[in-house]
C-alpha cells in the first residue's frame, strides 16, 4: 500500500491482448484452477495430504455455505462493502475536485501538488495511527484510511487527463467560440471521461484493498473481521472463505461500475472487434 | 472584404514569423498561400482565424478588425479534429447549437449529401476512414455558412484520389454561397485547381515573394495545356523562393565556420 503500489495500481488498466485471449480460448482460463483444486482434494481424502492448514475445496465450501445460510456471510460483507462505498465516495469526491483544481489551473497546481504529492510517498498504512487517535476506533476511522487509499489514483488520473486533453480539440473549441462553461462542458469533460472512469476503478480496487487492512486492524463485524478470527481460532477453511468473499465482491463491484461507465464510452467502445 | 495591413508577428521566443504582409483579398475570392516550410503561411491563417494576435498590423474583415475567432470566419485545420465521442451528425452540429434540434437535423442532413456522406449520421468518427473525417471536418465548418472559410493544408494528409474528389466537393459548396476562402497548402497543383489568385511567401521572416493570378475559369482540366502553364509558373515562383533563400544560409553557415 506504498505510493508504488498505487503508482502501479494507477498505471494498471486491463489490458486488452489478454480480454481477446479468453474469448478466444473461452473458459479454458478455468482449467487450471479447477485441476489445482481437484487434484488437492484427492490429495486429502486419499490421505496422501491431511489439509489442516490448507483445507481442500469441499470444507471451504461447506464452510463458506453455513456462513451464508447462518446469514453471517451477509453481515459481515455489508459492513466491508458500507466502508468501501463510504470510503470510495469520500476519497473518490475528493480526488475529483482537487484533481480537476490542479489540473485547470495552473495556481492551484503550483500551490497544492507538491503537498500533495509528498503526502502520496507516506505509506497510508502508517496514518492508521493517527487516524484512530483522531477518529476513534470504530467507522470513521476505518472509511478515512479507505478514502486516502482511494484518494490518489483518482487525484492523479484526473490531474493527468486533463493536462492531457488535445489542445487541437480545445482549439475547434474556441473557433467555434465556446464560452468557458461551454468549454468544459462540452469539450474537456467528454475528453476526460476516459481516463476519469479508469481512475475511478484503480481507486476502488485499493479501495478493497485498504479495507481488508482497516479490518484487519480491529473490527467486530466485516469480511477483515472474519479472516483475523479465523486466524485466531485456527479456521484455514474460514481464512478462505472470507478471501474468496473478498475476491468476489472486488470483482462484482468493478463489474458494476464497468456497467455504469460503459454507456458514456460507446464511441471508445469500437474497433477492437473490427480492426 | 479581408484586408491584411502590414501584418507582422514575432512569437514570445523570438521567431520573426512574419513581416509586414499587406493583401487585399476579394469577396468570394478563392486565395492559396504557398512557400516552403517556415515560411509563415499557417501563422498568417492562425491569426485571421483570431487564434493568434499578430504583433503589429491589423486584420479587417469588413472593415472590422479581427482578434477573436468569429461566427462568420470558419476554419479546416490539417487534420479532421472531429469530437471523438460525438457522432458524425453531432459533429456537423457543432457550431448550431444555437438553432432548434429540428432545424439543426436538416442542416446536417443536407451537408451530409454535400459530402457525399448521406447515411453516416449515427457513425462514430473512428468508423471513417481520414477522408471521411476531413469530409466530416469541411462539412462541419460550412454548414454555419461562413462569409470566410480558413483551410490550413486541409488535404495533405490523404491520398491523390481522394484528395482529388475532396476538391471537387469543396468547389460545389464554395459554388453554393461563395465565402471568401484562405488556403495554405504546399501543393503546387492543389492551388492552380482551387485558387483565383496564388501568394508564394519566402521564410525568415515570412513575407511575399510573388503573387500570380491564375487566368483559368472553372471548371479546370488538369490535363489541359493552359493548366500545365499555369502550374509550371506557379512551380517556377516557388522554385525561385526557394533559390533566392539558399545563399543566404550559405552565408549563416559560412559565418558558424568561420567563427570557430
Amino acid at each position: 500500500m506504498s505510493a508504488l503500489e498505487i503508482e502501479r495500481a494507477v498505471a494498471g488498466r486491463t489490458p486488452v491482448a489478454p480480454a481477446r485471449a479468453s474469448r478466444r480460448f473461452g473458459l479454458a482460463g478455468w482449467l487450471l484452477p479447477i485441476a489445482l483444486a481437484a487434484l488437492w482434494e484427492m490429495l486429502v481424502r486419499a490421505g496422501i495430504a491431511n489439509g489442516r492448514l490448507m483445507p481442500p475445496p469441499s470444507v471451504v465450501g461447506k464452510t463458506l455455505w453455513s456462513l451464508a445460510a447462518s446469514g453471517e456471510l451477509l453481515t459481515h460483507a455489508n459492513a466491508t462493502l458500507w466502508r468501501v462505498a463510504a470510503g470510495f465516495g469520500l476519497g473518490a469526491g475528493a480526488g475529483t475536485l482537487l484533481g480537476a483544481l490542479t489540473g485547470a489551473l495552473p495556481v492551484a497546481r503550483g500551490l497544492l501538488d507538491p503537498t500533495l504529492q509528498a503526502l502520496r510517498s507516506i505509506p497510508s498504512i502508517a496514518w492508521v495511527p493517527l487516524f484512530i487517535l483522531w477518529f476513534g476506533i470504530f467507522e470513521a476511522s476505518k472509511v478515512a484510511l479507505i478514502a486516502v487509499g482511494v484518494f490518489f489514483p483518482v487525484y492523479l488520473g484526473v490531474a493527468a487527463a486533463i493536462q492531457d486533453i488535445d489542445r487541437k480539440i480545445i482549439e475547434v473549441g474556441r473557433v467555434f467560440r465556446l464560452g468557458r462553461l461551454a468549454m468544459i462542458r462540452r469539450v474537456m469533460l467528454p475528453a476526460i471521461l476516459p481516463a476519469w472512469f479508469t481512475a475511478l476503478r484503480s481507486g476502488l480496487g485499493l479501495g478493497f484493498m485498504f479495507v481488508v487492512a482497516a479490518e484487519i486492524m480491529g473490527a467486530s463485524e466485516g469480511l477483515g473481521y472474519l479472516l483475523v478470527d479465523g486466524q485466531q481460532l485456527g479456521r484455514p477453511d474460514s481464512i478462505i472463505a472470507a478471501i474468496i468473499s473478498f475476491a468476489v465482491l472486488g470483482k462484482l463491484a468493478d463489474g458494476l461500475l464497468l456497467a455504469i461507465t460503459r454507456p458514456f464510452l460507446a464511441w471508445q467502445d469500437l474497433g477492437r472487434d473490427k480492426l | 472584404m479581408l484586408s491584411f495591413e502590414t501584418l507582422s508577428k514575432t512569437y514570445a521566443d523570438g521567431t520573426h514569423a512574419l513581416s509586414a504582409i499587406t493583401i487585399d483579398v476579394a469577396a468570394g475570392e478563392i486565395l492559396a498561400l504557398v512557400g516552403g516550410s517556415g515560411c509563415g503561411k499557417t501563422t498568417l491563417l492562425r491569426l485571421i482565424a483570431g487564434l493568434d494576435q499578430p504583433s503589429a498590423g491589423r486584420i479587417l474583415l469588413d472593415g472590422e478588425a479581427i482578434l477573436e475567432p468569429r461566427a462568420d470566419v470558419g476554419v479546416i485545420f490539417q487534420e479532421p479534429r472531429l469530437f471523438p465521442w460525438l457522432s458524425v451528425s453531432e459533429n456537423v452540429a457543432f457550431g448550431l447549437s444555437h438553432l432548434s434540434a429540428f432545424e439543426r437535423e436538416g442542416l446536417v442532413a443536407n451537408a451530409l449529401v454535400r459530402v457525399g456522406l448521406a447515411g453516416y449520421e449515427k457513425r462514430w468518427p473512428r468508423e471513417l476512414s481520414g477522408g471521411q473525417q476531413q469530409r466530416v471536418a469541411i462539412a462541419r465548418a460550412l454548414i454555419t455558412r461562413p462569409k470566410l472559410l480558413l483551410m490550413d493544408e486541409p488535404f495533405s494528409a490523404l491520398d491523390a484520389t481522394t484528395r482529388a474528389s475532396l476538391h471537387g466537393h469543396l468547389l460545389a459548396l464554395w459554388a453554393e454561397s461563395r465565402p471568401t476562402v484562405v488556403m495554405v497548402t504546399h501543393d503546387v497543383e492543389e492551388a492552380v485547381t482551387l485558387a483565383d489568385r496564388i501568394i508564394v511567401m519566402q521564410p525568415k521572416p515570412g513575407r511575399i515573394f510573388d503573387e500570380l493570378d491564375n487566368p483559368l475559369a472553372r471548371p479546370r482540366d488538369r490535363l489541359s495545356p493552359s493548366f500545365e502553364a499555369t502550374k509550371r509558373e506557379a512551380l517556377r515562383a516557388l522554385d525561385r523562393s526557394l533559390r533566392d533563400e539558399e545563399p543566404r544560409q550559405h552565408k549563416t553557415a559560412e559565418t558558424a565556420g568561420m567563427w570557430w
